[in-house]
């Protein structure tokens, strides 16, 4: 169980991440305590990616000549890509958000489902 | 060692409070302070270009982007959903968790050099990228010359998102 434990401490500290991003992203009704929960989740699995690259003994994957082993580059890069394509729709969610302000008057999901029930379909000027 | 454990339990206590308090500019502040803790650990565990992604990018422009949608909406969460449906909810992510630690049980250790990760292309990138392309470092032969194609399709997404930004915050009188 110990032995368990510590093999897998970053990945076990992964999940735990992603799963406060995602009670945040299902429980809360703030729309950007929302997205403040899918950028924690999305964090959460770049930590699990770059943990799965890294060797034991291994240095950064750059060449030199004392390097015996070397981290596995491949993740490195695809997280390089992640990160980029998270900022993005994060800039969207929040320009998202903006306009449910200006038409709802409220940044709150069940107060905005509740406006919507009444038939009111919300100012877009 | 040591220090990735204590960082690793930074960040879980940070994740907590962000998602704890109600005034959402901490809230940002502390994701700021969660990115930073992030690009550290990224930096032990010689993930060095990430790192200083994380730190420009993540802690970066993510804050600013929050901080920006906080002035423009408003700064204080309204009072929590009833209790009912938090336990709803908590009983969903408990089981999520339930599946995701099962799915772990098998997963090869932290650091293991002959995980199937670590032995399927890795090995040639990391013995002949420096030949093939002549980049000394390895995650910038991938990215620019194995992978250039996901590099521009990652250009396409910022494109795409920059337009959909320009066209959701324009105002219409002007």
């Amino acid at each position: 169980m110990v032995e368990l434990i510590l093999g897998k401490f970053n990945y076990l500290i992964a999940i735990a991440l992603a799963m406060i991003g995602f009670y945040a992203m299902i429980a809360k009704s703030n729309l950007i305590k929302k997205i403040i929960g899918m950028n924690i989740f999305q964090t959460a699995v770049f930590l699990f990616y770059i943990s799965i690259g890294k060797v034991h003994g291994g240095t950064a994957p750059i060449v030199w000549d004392k390097a015996v082993l070397y981290d596995n580059p491949l993740p490195h890069v695809l997280i390089l890509t992640a990160i980029v394509v998270s900022v993005s729709t994060t800039a969207v969610a929040f320009a998202l958000i903006i306009r449910i302000q200006k038409a709802f008057g409220t940044i709150e999901e069940d107060k905005i489902i509740e406006i919507k029930r009444n038939g009111y379909k919300g100012d877009m000027e | 060692m040591a220090i990735d454990i204590l960082l690793l339990l930074i960040l879980v206590i940070i994740a907590i409070a962000a998602i704890h308090m109600k005034d959402l500019l901490a809230c940002g502040v502390l994701l700021g302070g969660y990115s930073l803790i992030m690009a550290v650990l990224w930096t032990n565990l010689n993930a060095v270009d990430v790192a200083f992604t994380e730190a420009s990018v993540g802690a970066g422009i993510t804050t600013v982007l929050l901080i920006a949608a906080i002035s423009r909406t408003k700064r204080r969460e309204d009072d929590p959903s009833p209790f009912r449906h938090k336990v709803q909810m908590s009983i969903i992510v408990l089981a999520s968790t339930a599946v995701f630690v099962f799915a772990l049980l098998d997963a090869p250790n932290f650091g293991d050099p002959n995980a199937p990760a670590n032995q399927h292309v890795a090995p040639r990138y990391i013995h002949e990228s420096s030949h093939e392309t002549g980049v000394l470092n390895m995650v910038t032969a991938v990215l620019a010359s194995y992978r250039g194609y996901d590099t521009l399709g990652e250009t396409t997404v910022i494109f795409t998102a920059g337009m959909c930004l320009v066209m959701l915050l324009r105002r219409k009188n002007e």
